[in-house]
């Protein structure tokens, strides 16, 4: 076909599909770092075809046996990179060890999409509107990264820098996320508002919470869609610790949310609306975590 | 599969051989990397069917069925999908493997100008063949990611719910 200059295409690359990590990572390397690794590209390739990222190289590493699976290992569920969104919703490992993944999965998208994207991917992309980044900090999960020096893992705590910014060194790729496994005493909720089904959340939230009878042990709460990166709110944690889920808490964590949150100006949803909404989805989750007992 | 040779890297835009099974058939086309799935389709192998809107992901025009899931075929190279099995709309209309849905269709009007059309089919037949009885919610749902301009979604919605239980009827998924 003619890719003429009026076309909205991808720029021309070169084309490698690895069969191992160490190959994608040789690869990348051997490009001088100007490749990207590609697995569902649902995000990467309208980048691609908008010329905001145009790489010699594009390394395929759909074929890497070793980045797919969900296991049990130890304390964690292993997910790996290349488990697709629709999996999250299919995997009985998931919905079983990981439900709060399971439970944000339906909003992620739309099923076509579902059916390409994948986790590793949308973790490393961290978007700050995507559902399964946020989830990843309220899962307290951490992101096995594969590099040029060598294996690591990194907090999901510690991984999400600034607005499209991660813990990700150039030729480095995410192989694995680890969340430990849900455990009997834990609740969980998410939701997300939307202006229609399947658009982009103005706000969404996941909580996964470890209850002491009927007081709150542990809480962590993520948010979606409310600045630059995915966004737990320590402030409203802090109020719930060691409380019973009542009316005056749930009251207290939305009033902390001021200060957990600073939503950046925007002409769609100005700042005072969005912390509204965020006020209003805490009410509405932690009153479901109360009922869930 | 061994490491990367160098001299790919000096190969921009050579086209590379791609093999797919595309309607049931095994065929062999020349791309550049940089083609997306719906142009092979539309451009090598003139099945036009395949409708390339926004070309990024939003309006669901180009899904078709790849390894017997709808994906965007506009979000993947195809050489992504060397070895696949891709079904199109073709090949699904031709094997009268939504013969039910596109009568039901065509009786109520859930279409105009027929553009969207193509990708409302795959993703309905894909719907249905996972969830035989779904609620009108849950139809809406599914065709979240389906733009129509023309019918404002009610009669495609109506006709996907017809067909759902007139297979529920029958007892048999056809």
């Amino acid at each position: 076909m003619d890719l003429g200059e009026t076309a909205v295409k991808a720029r021309a690359f070169s084309y490698f599909r690895a069969a191992t990590i160490d190959h994608a990572l040789d690869a990348h390397a051997r490009a001088g770092d100007d490749a990207r690794f590609i697995a569902g590209g649902q995000s990467l390739v309208p980048a691609l075809s908008l010329r905001l990222q145009a790489p010699r190289l594009m390394i395929d590493i759909t074929h890497i046996d070793e980045l797919r699976g969900v296991r049990r290992e130890g304390g964690h569920l292993r997910i790996g990179a290349l488990t697709r969104h629709c999996e999250m919703l299919s995997e009985p490992l998931i919905a079983e060890f990981a439900p709060l993944l399971h439970a944000a999965a339906p909003f992620v998208a739309h099923p076509a999409i579902r059916n390409r994207g994948t986790f590793g991917g949308s973790v490393a992309l961290a978007d700050p509107a995507s559902e399964f980044p946020a989830m990843t900090l309220a899962l307290d999960a951490e992101i096995e990264i594969a590099g040029p020096s060598g294996r690591r893992r990194v907090r999901a705590d510690d991984f999400f820098i600034d607005l499209f910014e991660t813990a990700l060194q150039p030729g480095e790729l995410i192989t694995a996320i680890y969340v430990p496994l849900f455990r009997a005493d834990q609740r969980f909720a998410f939701d997300e508002l939307a202006r229609r089904r399947g658009d982009y959340a103005l706000v969404g939230c996941g909580i996964l919470a470890t209850f002491a009878g009927e007081r709150i042990h542990d809480i962590r709460i993520s948010y979606l869609s409310v600045g630059n990166t995915p966004t737990r709110v320590r402030g409203a944690e802090a109020t719930l610790v060691g409380s019973r889920l009542d009316a005056v808490r749930i009251a207290a964590a939305q009033a902390a949310l001021e200060g957990d949150l600073a939503p950046p100006e925007s002409d769609e949803v100005p700042p005072a609306m969005r912390l509204h909404l965020a006020r209003v989805l805490l009410g509405r989750l932690l009153g479901r975590l109360g009922e869930a007992a | 599969m061994s490491g990367i040779d160098d001299s790919l890297l000096n190969e921009a835009d050579e086209t590379v051989r791609v093999r797919l099974i595309v309607n049931g058939r095994k065929v062999a086309c020349e791309v550049a990397p940089r083609e997306t799935l719906v142009d092979c389709l539309r451009d090598s192998l003139e099945l036009t069917g395949t409708h390339a809107g926004c070309e990024m992901g939003a309006c669901g025009a180009c899904l078709v069925q790849l390894d017997g899931r709808a994906v965007h075929s506009c979000l993947i190279f195809a050489v992504q999908a060397d070895g696949a099995t891709v079904d199109t709309i073709e090949g699904l209309s031709e094997r009268g493997a939504i013969a039910d849905l596109q009568a039901e269709f065509h009786r109520r009007n859930a279409l105009q100008c027929g553009f969207c059309t193509p990708g409302m089919l795959v993703n309905a037949h894909e719907l249905l063949s996972q969830v035989t009885q779904p609620s009108r919610e849950e139809i809406r749902d599914a065709l979240s990611g389906n733009y129509c301009r023309c019918t404002g979604y009610e009669a495609i919605v109506d006709a996907i719910d017809a067909v759902a239980k007139a297979r529920g009827t029958s007892g048999g998924v056809t």
